[in-house]
Protein backbone atom coordinates (compact mmCIF):
# COMPACT_ATOMS: atom_id res chain seq x y z
CA UNK A 1 0.00 0.00 0.00
CA UNK A 2 1.20 3.49 -0.91
CA UNK A 3 0.49 6.33 1.51
CA UNK A 4 1.40 9.93 0.73
CA UNK A 5 1.26 12.48 3.54
CA UNK A 6 1.54 16.21 2.97
CA UNK A 7 3.92 15.66 0.10
CA UNK A 8 4.90 18.90 -1.57
CA UNK A 9 6.12 18.27 -5.10
CA UNK A 10 7.45 21.35 -6.87
CA UNK A 11 5.02 24.24 -6.49
CA UNK A 12 2.07 21.94 -5.76
CA UNK A 13 0.10 22.25 -2.55
CA UNK A 14 0.90 19.49 -0.03
CA UNK A 15 -1.00 16.34 -1.04
CA UNK A 16 -2.28 13.50 1.12
CA UNK A 17 -3.71 10.29 -0.33
CA UNK A 18 -3.56 6.51 -0.21
CA UNK A 19 -3.49 3.83 -2.87
CA UNK A 20 -4.35 0.40 -1.50
CA UNK A 21 -2.87 -2.86 -2.77
CA UNK A 22 -4.38 -3.73 -6.11
CA UNK A 23 -5.82 -0.29 -6.64
CA UNK A 24 -5.17 2.34 -9.28
CA UNK A 25 -5.22 6.08 -8.65
CA UNK A 26 -5.47 8.24 -11.76
CA UNK A 27 -3.75 11.63 -11.65
CA UNK A 28 -5.33 14.10 -14.03
CA UNK A 29 -4.94 17.74 -14.87
CA UNK A 30 -3.82 20.06 -17.66
CA UNK A 31 -0.25 20.07 -18.94
CA UNK A 32 2.03 21.84 -16.50
CA UNK A 33 -0.20 21.06 -13.51
CA UNK A 34 2.61 19.01 -11.95
CA UNK A 35 1.53 15.42 -12.61
CA UNK A 36 5.03 14.28 -13.53
CA UNK A 37 6.53 16.23 -10.61
CA UNK A 38 4.22 14.34 -8.25
CA UNK A 39 5.33 10.94 -9.60
CA UNK A 40 9.00 11.98 -9.44
CA UNK A 41 8.59 13.13 -5.85
CA UNK A 42 7.02 9.81 -4.85
CA UNK A 43 9.94 7.96 -6.48
CA UNK A 44 12.31 10.29 -4.56
CA UNK A 45 13.86 11.59 -7.77
CA UNK A 46 13.29 15.21 -6.66
CA UNK A 47 13.57 16.57 -3.12
CA UNK A 48 10.05 17.08 -1.74
CA UNK A 49 8.99 17.84 1.84
CA UNK A 50 6.41 15.49 3.32
CA UNK A 51 6.25 11.75 3.75
CA UNK A 52 5.72 8.76 1.51
CA UNK A 53 5.19 5.26 2.90
CA UNK A 54 5.13 1.89 1.21
CA UNK A 55 3.74 -0.81 3.49
CA UNK A 56 4.45 1.50 6.42
CA UNK A 57 8.09 2.21 5.52
CA UNK A 58 9.01 5.83 4.82
CA UNK A 59 11.34 6.93 1.97
CA UNK A 60 14.12 8.06 4.27
CA UNK A 61 14.22 4.72 6.08
CA UNK A 62 15.50 2.96 2.97
CA UNK A 63 18.59 3.52 0.85
CA UNK A 64 17.51 5.34 -2.33
CA UNK A 65 18.21 2.39 -4.68
CA UNK A 66 16.11 0.11 -2.46
CA UNK A 67 13.26 2.63 -2.37
CA UNK A 68 13.24 2.92 -6.15
CA UNK A 69 13.21 -0.84 -6.51
CA UNK A 70 9.96 -0.82 -4.50
CA UNK A 71 8.51 2.33 -6.04
CA UNK A 72 9.05 2.23 -9.78
CA UNK A 73 8.73 5.40 -11.84
CA UNK A 74 8.22 4.85 -15.53
CA UNK A 75 8.79 8.08 -17.51
CA UNK A 76 6.55 9.21 -20.38
CA UNK A 77 9.53 9.27 -22.71
CA UNK A 78 11.74 6.34 -21.72
CA UNK A 79 15.48 6.85 -22.12
CA UNK A 80 18.06 4.15 -22.83
CA UNK A 81 21.78 4.13 -22.15
CA UNK A 82 22.83 1.05 -24.10
CA UNK A 83 22.82 0.20 -27.80
CA UNK A 84 20.16 -2.49 -27.53
CA UNK A 85 17.24 -2.96 -25.12
CA UNK A 86 18.82 -6.12 -23.69
CA UNK A 87 21.60 -4.10 -22.04
CA UNK A 88 19.00 -1.97 -20.28
CA UNK A 89 17.19 -4.92 -18.70
CA UNK A 90 18.06 -5.79 -15.09
CA UNK A 91 20.97 -8.26 -15.32
CA UNK A 92 19.46 -10.69 -12.83
CA UNK A 93 16.07 -10.84 -14.51
CA UNK A 94 14.82 -14.34 -15.25
CA UNK A 95 14.62 -15.11 -18.96
CA UNK A 96 11.26 -16.76 -18.50
CA UNK A 97 9.68 -13.70 -16.90
CA UNK A 98 11.21 -11.47 -19.55
CA UNK A 99 9.72 -13.58 -22.31
CA UNK A 100 6.31 -13.66 -20.64
CA UNK A 101 6.25 -9.87 -20.41
CA UNK A 102 7.38 -9.46 -24.01
CA UNK A 103 4.68 -11.83 -25.25
CA UNK A 104 2.01 -10.09 -23.19
CA UNK A 105 2.83 -6.83 -25.00
CA UNK A 106 3.04 -8.48 -28.42
CA UNK A 107 6.81 -7.97 -28.70
CA UNK A 108 9.07 -10.52 -30.37
CA UNK A 109 12.15 -11.57 -28.38
CA UNK A 110 14.36 -10.51 -31.31
CA UNK A 111 13.50 -6.88 -30.53
CA UNK A 112 15.86 -7.10 -27.53
CA UNK A 113 18.92 -7.24 -29.75
CA UNK A 114 18.00 -4.60 -32.29
CA UNK A 115 19.59 -1.14 -32.02
CA UNK A 116 17.45 1.24 -29.92
CA UNK A 117 17.76 3.81 -32.69
CA UNK A 118 15.77 1.70 -35.18
CA UNK A 119 12.93 0.81 -32.79
CA UNK A 120 9.62 2.64 -33.06
CA UNK A 121 8.48 4.99 -30.30
CA UNK A 122 5.75 2.49 -29.40
CA UNK A 123 8.20 -0.41 -29.17
CA UNK A 124 10.47 1.64 -26.92
CA UNK A 125 7.60 2.58 -24.66
CA UNK A 126 6.45 -1.04 -24.31
CA UNK A 127 10.04 -2.20 -23.68
CA UNK A 128 10.38 0.44 -20.97
CA UNK A 129 7.31 -1.02 -19.29
CA UNK A 130 8.83 -4.51 -19.50
CA UNK A 131 12.05 -3.13 -17.99
CA UNK A 132 10.12 -1.48 -15.17
CA UNK A 133 8.12 -4.60 -14.25
CA UNK A 134 10.87 -7.24 -14.38
CA UNK A 135 12.02 -6.97 -10.76
CA UNK A 136 8.45 -6.78 -9.43
CA UNK A 137 8.19 -3.43 -7.66
CA UNK A 138 5.43 -2.86 -5.06
CA UNK A 139 4.20 0.44 -6.51
CA UNK A 140 4.02 1.48 -10.15
CA UNK A 141 4.14 5.16 -11.09
CA UNK A 142 3.17 5.21 -14.75
CA UNK A 143 3.49 8.49 -16.65
CA UNK A 144 1.39 8.29 -19.84
CA UNK A 145 2.19 4.59 -20.37
CA UNK A 146 0.14 4.44 -23.59
CA UNK A 147 0.96 7.92 -24.89
CA UNK A 148 2.79 6.64 -27.96
CA UNK A 149 0.73 3.51 -28.61
CA UNK A 150 -1.92 2.47 -31.15
CA UNK A 151 -5.31 1.21 -29.83
CA UNK A 152 -4.25 -2.44 -30.07
CA UNK A 153 -1.07 -1.98 -28.01
CA UNK A 154 -2.94 0.32 -25.63
CA UNK A 155 -5.37 -2.51 -24.89
CA UNK A 156 -2.48 -4.90 -24.22
CA UNK A 157 -0.79 -2.41 -21.86
CA UNK A 158 -4.05 -1.84 -19.99
CA UNK A 159 -4.45 -5.59 -19.66
CA UNK A 160 -0.94 -5.82 -18.24
CA UNK A 161 -1.63 -2.98 -15.76
CA UNK A 162 -4.80 -4.74 -14.64
CA UNK A 163 -2.80 -7.94 -14.17
CA UNK A 164 -0.26 -6.02 -12.03
CA UNK A 165 -3.16 -4.75 -9.88
CA UNK A 166 -4.46 -8.31 -9.49
CA UNK A 167 -0.99 -9.26 -8.28
CA UNK A 168 -1.45 -6.73 -5.47
CA UNK A 169 0.56 -3.80 -6.79
CA UNK A 170 -0.55 -0.21 -6.23
CA UNK A 171 -0.65 1.87 -9.40
CA UNK A 172 -0.52 5.65 -9.81
CA UNK A 173 -1.44 6.43 -13.40
CA UNK A 174 -0.96 9.76 -15.18
CA UNK A 175 -3.16 9.77 -18.26
CA UNK A 176 -4.80 12.28 -20.56
CA UNK A 177 -7.13 9.56 -21.82
CA UNK A 178 -10.33 9.85 -19.76
CA UNK A 179 -11.75 6.63 -21.20
CA UNK A 180 -8.62 4.83 -20.03
CA UNK A 181 -8.96 6.39 -16.59
CA UNK A 182 -12.56 5.10 -16.41
CA UNK A 183 -11.42 1.63 -17.44
CA UNK A 184 -8.53 1.35 -14.95
CA UNK A 185 -8.82 3.76 -12.05
CA UNK A 186 -10.47 3.17 -8.67
CA UNK A 187 -10.00 6.82 -7.70
CA UNK A 188 -8.98 10.08 -9.33
CA UNK A 189 -6.78 12.94 -8.23
CA UNK A 190 -7.26 16.11 -10.25
CA UNK A 191 -4.43 18.61 -10.18
CA UNK A 192 -5.46 22.08 -11.19
CA UNK A 193 -3.03 24.97 -11.44
CA UNK A 194 -0.48 24.91 -8.59
CA UNK A 195 -2.13 27.92 -6.90
CA UNK A 196 -5.42 26.08 -6.49
CA UNK A 197 -3.92 22.84 -5.27
CA UNK A 198 -5.57 19.52 -5.93
CA UNK A 199 -8.98 18.01 -5.55
CA UNK A 200 -9.45 14.33 -4.99
CA UNK A 201 -12.68 12.73 -6.05
CA UNK A 202 -14.17 9.32 -6.55
CA UNK A 203 -14.99 8.33 -10.14
CA UNK B 1 76.39 27.66 -17.13
CA UNK B 2 75.94 30.90 -19.02
CA UNK B 3 73.43 32.46 -21.35
CA UNK B 4 72.92 35.78 -23.10
CA UNK B 5 70.98 38.02 -20.70
CA UNK B 6 68.07 39.98 -22.17
CA UNK B 7 67.91 43.75 -21.89
CA UNK B 8 64.62 45.62 -21.54
CA UNK B 9 65.13 46.96 -25.07
CA UNK B 10 65.19 43.34 -26.31
CA UNK B 11 61.78 42.74 -24.74
CA UNK B 12 60.38 45.89 -26.28
CA UNK B 13 61.60 44.65 -29.65
CA UNK B 14 59.76 41.32 -29.14
CA UNK B 15 56.64 43.15 -28.03
CA UNK B 16 56.49 44.68 -31.51
CA UNK B 17 55.16 41.28 -32.68
CA UNK B 18 51.92 42.05 -30.84
CA UNK B 19 51.25 44.60 -33.57
CA UNK B 20 50.30 41.59 -35.72
CA UNK B 21 47.64 40.56 -33.16
CA UNK B 22 46.27 44.08 -33.03
CA UNK B 23 46.27 44.45 -36.81
CA UNK B 24 44.35 41.18 -37.32
CA UNK B 25 41.80 42.14 -34.71
CA UNK B 26 41.37 45.55 -36.33
CA UNK B 27 41.23 44.30 -39.94
CA UNK B 28 38.64 41.60 -39.21
CA UNK B 29 36.81 43.73 -36.64
CA UNK B 30 37.23 41.08 -33.95
CA UNK B 31 37.02 43.69 -31.18
CA UNK B 32 39.96 42.06 -29.39
CA UNK B 33 42.29 45.08 -29.25
CA UNK B 34 41.52 45.81 -25.63
CA UNK B 35 41.76 42.15 -24.57
CA UNK B 36 45.12 41.82 -26.32
CA UNK B 37 46.48 44.89 -24.56
CA UNK B 38 45.14 43.80 -21.16
CA UNK B 39 46.45 40.24 -21.57
CA UNK B 40 49.91 41.44 -22.64
CA UNK B 41 50.20 43.91 -19.76
CA UNK B 42 48.91 41.28 -17.27
CA UNK B 43 51.46 38.78 -18.54
CA UNK B 44 54.35 41.24 -18.18
CA UNK B 45 53.31 42.33 -14.68
CA UNK B 46 52.67 38.74 -13.49
CA UNK B 47 55.98 37.45 -14.78
CA UNK B 48 57.91 40.45 -13.43
CA UNK B 49 56.32 39.96 -10.03
CA UNK B 50 56.98 36.23 -10.01
CA UNK B 51 60.60 36.91 -10.92
CA UNK B 52 60.98 39.27 -7.98
CA UNK B 53 59.11 36.97 -5.55
CA UNK B 54 61.04 33.86 -6.60
CA UNK B 55 64.31 35.72 -6.20
CA UNK B 56 63.29 36.62 -2.65
CA UNK B 57 62.14 33.10 -1.82
CA UNK B 58 65.24 31.47 -3.34
CA UNK B 59 67.32 33.65 -1.02
CA UNK B 60 65.53 32.19 2.05
CA UNK B 61 65.84 28.38 1.57
CA UNK B 62 63.11 28.08 4.20
CA UNK B 63 60.45 25.35 4.05
CA UNK B 64 57.88 27.83 5.35
CA UNK B 65 58.43 30.26 2.48
CA UNK B 66 58.36 27.43 -0.04
CA UNK B 67 55.15 25.98 1.41
CA UNK B 68 53.54 29.42 1.62
CA UNK B 69 54.21 30.15 -2.01
CA UNK B 70 53.03 26.66 -2.99
CA UNK B 71 49.71 27.41 -1.24
CA UNK B 72 49.36 30.63 -3.23
CA UNK B 73 49.88 28.63 -6.45
CA UNK B 74 47.23 26.06 -5.44
CA UNK B 75 44.80 28.86 -4.56
CA UNK B 76 45.36 30.60 -7.89
CA UNK B 77 44.80 27.34 -9.80
CA UNK B 78 41.61 26.70 -7.80
CA UNK B 79 40.24 30.14 -8.66
CA UNK B 80 41.09 29.54 -12.31
CA UNK B 81 39.08 26.27 -12.33
CA UNK B 82 36.14 27.95 -10.59
CA UNK B 83 36.22 30.69 -13.23
CA UNK B 84 36.28 28.24 -16.12
CA UNK B 85 33.36 26.20 -14.75
CA UNK B 86 31.25 29.18 -13.81
CA UNK B 87 27.60 28.18 -13.46
CA UNK B 88 27.97 24.44 -14.04
CA UNK B 89 28.50 23.37 -10.44
CA UNK B 90 27.80 25.06 -7.08
CA UNK B 91 30.76 27.37 -6.58
CA UNK B 92 31.91 26.65 -2.99
CA UNK B 93 31.78 22.85 -3.18
CA UNK B 94 33.47 23.15 -6.58
CA UNK B 95 36.32 25.20 -5.08
CA UNK B 96 36.60 22.76 -2.17
CA UNK B 97 36.79 19.78 -4.50
CA UNK B 98 39.25 21.25 -7.00
CA UNK B 99 41.38 22.92 -4.33
CA UNK B 100 41.49 19.68 -2.37
CA UNK B 101 42.40 17.60 -5.44
CA UNK B 102 45.13 20.04 -6.51
CA UNK B 103 46.56 20.29 -3.02
CA UNK B 104 46.63 16.54 -2.47
CA UNK B 105 47.96 15.60 -5.89
CA UNK B 106 50.39 18.54 -6.10
CA UNK B 107 51.85 17.79 -2.68
CA UNK B 108 52.05 14.05 -3.24
CA UNK B 109 53.59 14.14 -6.71
CA UNK B 110 55.98 17.02 -5.99
CA UNK B 111 57.29 15.48 -2.78
CA UNK B 112 57.63 12.16 -4.55
CA UNK B 113 59.49 13.73 -7.48
CA UNK B 114 61.70 16.17 -5.59
CA UNK B 115 62.06 14.46 -2.23
CA UNK B 116 62.63 10.89 -3.42
CA UNK B 117 63.65 10.98 -7.09
CA UNK B 118 65.74 14.15 -7.50
CA UNK B 119 66.58 14.39 -3.77
CA UNK B 120 68.46 17.72 -3.73
CA UNK B 121 69.87 19.00 -0.47
CA UNK B 122 67.95 20.42 1.25
CA UNK B 123 64.96 18.80 -0.50
CA UNK B 124 62.57 21.61 0.52
CA UNK B 125 64.56 24.27 -1.30
CA UNK B 126 62.34 26.42 -3.47
CA UNK B 127 64.54 26.03 -6.56
CA UNK B 128 63.33 22.50 -7.32
CA UNK B 129 60.00 22.37 -5.50
CA UNK B 130 58.31 25.45 -6.96
CA UNK B 131 59.09 24.99 -10.69
CA UNK B 132 58.07 21.33 -10.55
CA UNK B 133 54.95 22.07 -8.53
CA UNK B 134 54.13 24.77 -11.07
CA UNK B 135 54.35 22.38 -13.99
CA UNK B 136 52.37 19.70 -12.14
CA UNK B 137 49.70 22.20 -11.07
CA UNK B 138 49.36 23.76 -14.51
CA UNK B 139 48.57 20.37 -16.03
CA UNK B 140 46.40 19.00 -13.21
CA UNK B 141 44.43 22.26 -13.22
CA UNK B 142 43.58 21.71 -16.88
CA UNK B 143 42.76 18.04 -16.21
CA UNK B 144 40.45 18.85 -13.29
CA UNK B 145 38.65 21.56 -15.29
CA UNK B 146 38.25 19.23 -18.29
CA UNK B 147 36.95 16.37 -16.14
CA UNK B 148 34.38 18.48 -14.31
CA UNK B 149 33.27 20.25 -17.48
CA UNK B 150 32.87 16.98 -19.35
CA UNK B 151 31.08 15.34 -16.42
CA UNK B 152 28.50 18.07 -15.97
CA UNK B 153 27.97 18.52 -19.72
CA UNK B 154 27.47 14.79 -20.32
CA UNK B 155 25.19 14.53 -17.30
CA UNK B 156 23.11 17.38 -18.68
CA UNK B 157 22.91 15.81 -22.12
CA UNK B 158 22.14 12.32 -20.83
CA UNK B 159 19.87 13.40 -18.02
CA UNK B 160 16.99 11.21 -19.19
CA UNK B 161 19.12 8.06 -19.31
CA UNK B 162 20.74 8.78 -15.94
CA UNK B 163 17.38 9.31 -14.27
CA UNK B 164 15.99 6.20 -15.94
CA UNK B 165 18.80 4.19 -14.34
CA UNK B 166 18.24 5.86 -10.97
CA UNK B 167 14.52 5.12 -11.23
CA UNK B 168 15.33 1.46 -11.89
CA UNK B 169 17.29 1.33 -8.63
CA UNK B 170 20.85 2.07 -9.71
CA UNK B 171 23.07 3.85 -7.14
CA UNK B 172 24.52 7.18 -8.29
CA UNK B 173 27.91 5.88 -9.41
CA UNK B 174 26.28 3.19 -11.51
CA UNK B 175 23.74 5.61 -13.02
CA UNK B 176 26.53 8.06 -13.87
CA UNK B 177 29.08 5.47 -15.01
CA UNK B 178 28.86 6.65 -18.64
CA UNK B 179 29.59 10.33 -17.92
CA UNK B 180 32.24 9.29 -15.37
CA UNK B 181 34.15 7.20 -17.88
CA UNK B 182 34.06 9.82 -20.62
CA UNK B 183 35.16 12.51 -18.13
CA UNK B 184 38.15 10.40 -17.02
CA UNK B 185 39.10 9.84 -20.65
CA UNK B 186 38.82 13.57 -21.38
CA UNK B 187 41.00 14.42 -18.39
CA UNK B 188 43.78 11.95 -19.18
CA UNK B 189 43.87 12.37 -22.97
CA UNK B 190 45.87 15.63 -23.27
CA UNK B 191 48.80 14.22 -21.31
CA UNK B 192 48.80 10.98 -23.31
CA UNK B 193 48.87 13.01 -26.52
CA UNK B 194 51.61 15.23 -25.14
CA UNK B 195 53.76 12.21 -24.20
CA UNK B 196 53.33 10.76 -27.67
CA UNK B 197 54.34 13.91 -29.58
CA UNK B 198 56.75 15.64 -27.24
CA UNK B 199 60.21 16.12 -28.72
CA UNK B 200 58.94 15.66 -32.27
CA UNK B 201 56.36 18.37 -32.75
CA UNK B 202 57.25 20.58 -29.80
CA UNK B 203 60.26 20.94 -27.57
CA UNK B 204 58.97 21.23 -24.03
CA UNK B 205 59.45 24.55 -22.25
CA UNK B 206 61.48 23.24 -19.35
CA UNK B 207 63.91 21.37 -21.58
CA UNK B 208 64.45 24.35 -23.88
CA UNK B 209 64.91 26.51 -20.80
CA UNK B 210 67.61 24.27 -19.43
CA UNK B 211 69.32 24.06 -22.81
CA UNK B 212 69.36 27.84 -23.24
CA UNK B 213 70.66 28.15 -19.68
CA UNK B 214 73.62 26.04 -20.80
CA UNK B 215 72.68 22.55 -19.58
CA UNK B 216 73.70 19.39 -21.41
CA UNK B 217 70.83 18.44 -23.78
CA UNK B 218 70.90 14.80 -22.57
CA UNK B 219 70.62 15.96 -18.97
CA UNK B 220 67.80 18.32 -19.96
CA UNK B 221 66.01 15.47 -21.74
CA UNK B 222 66.29 13.31 -18.61
CA UNK B 223 64.69 16.03 -16.52
CA UNK B 224 61.94 16.36 -19.11
CA UNK B 225 61.24 12.62 -18.99
CA UNK B 226 60.98 12.79 -15.21
CA UNK B 227 58.62 15.75 -15.31
CA UNK B 228 56.43 14.08 -17.97
CA UNK B 229 56.02 11.00 -15.76
CA UNK B 230 55.22 13.18 -12.77
CA UNK B 231 52.62 15.11 -14.77
CA UNK B 232 51.11 11.91 -16.19
CA UNK B 233 50.67 10.46 -12.71
CA UNK B 234 49.37 13.73 -11.34
CA UNK B 235 46.76 14.25 -14.07
CA UNK B 236 45.52 10.67 -13.70
CA UNK B 237 45.17 10.97 -9.92
CA UNK B 238 43.58 14.42 -10.10
CA UNK B 239 41.18 13.27 -12.84
CA UNK B 240 40.02 10.39 -10.65
CA UNK B 241 39.51 12.63 -7.61
CA UNK B 242 37.69 15.24 -9.69
CA UNK B 243 35.46 12.66 -11.39
CA UNK B 244 34.46 10.92 -8.16
CA UNK B 245 33.95 14.24 -6.38
CA UNK B 246 32.09 15.59 -9.40
CA UNK B 247 29.58 12.72 -9.28
CA UNK B 248 29.02 13.55 -5.60
CA UNK B 249 28.46 17.23 -6.50
CA UNK B 250 26.01 16.36 -9.28
CA UNK B 251 23.92 14.16 -6.98
CA UNK B 252 22.63 14.48 -3.44
CA UNK B 253 22.66 12.04 -0.55
CA UNK B 254 19.34 10.54 -1.77
CA UNK B 255 21.04 9.68 -5.10
CA UNK B 256 19.09 12.33 -7.01
CA UNK B 257 20.54 14.12 -10.02
CA UNK B 258 20.95 17.81 -9.15
CA UNK B 259 21.85 19.84 -12.23
CA UNK B 260 22.25 23.58 -11.99
CA UNK B 261 20.19 25.60 -14.42
CA UNK B 262 22.26 27.47 -16.99
CA UNK B 263 20.98 30.84 -15.83
CA UNK B 264 23.36 33.07 -13.91
CA UNK B 265 26.46 31.91 -15.73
Amino acid sequence: MLRVERLQAGRLRPLTFEVADGECLAVEGPSGAGKTLLLRAIADLDPAPGQVFVDGVEREELAPPEWRRLVRYCAAEPAWWTDTPRGGMPPKASAEKLNRLLVSLDLDASVLDRPIAVLSTGERQRLALVRALLDEPRVLLLDEPTGALDPQSTALVEELIRFQMLAGRSVVLVSHNSAQVKRLADARLVLTSPANGAEASAP
Amino acid sequence: MSYVPLSYLDLLLAAALLIANGAISWAFRLGLEKSIAVAAVRMVIQLALIGIVLKLIFAQTSPIWTAGFAMVMVAAATLEIAGRLNGQLPVWPLMGLSGGALLFVGTFVTIFGVGFVIAPSPWYGARYILPILGMVLGNTMTAVALVLDSLSETARRERGAIEARLALGAPRFEALSGPLRSALRTGMMPMLNAMATTGIVALPGMMTGQIIAGADPIGAAKYQVLIMFLIAGATALASLLAAVGGVMLLTDNRHRLRLMSREGS
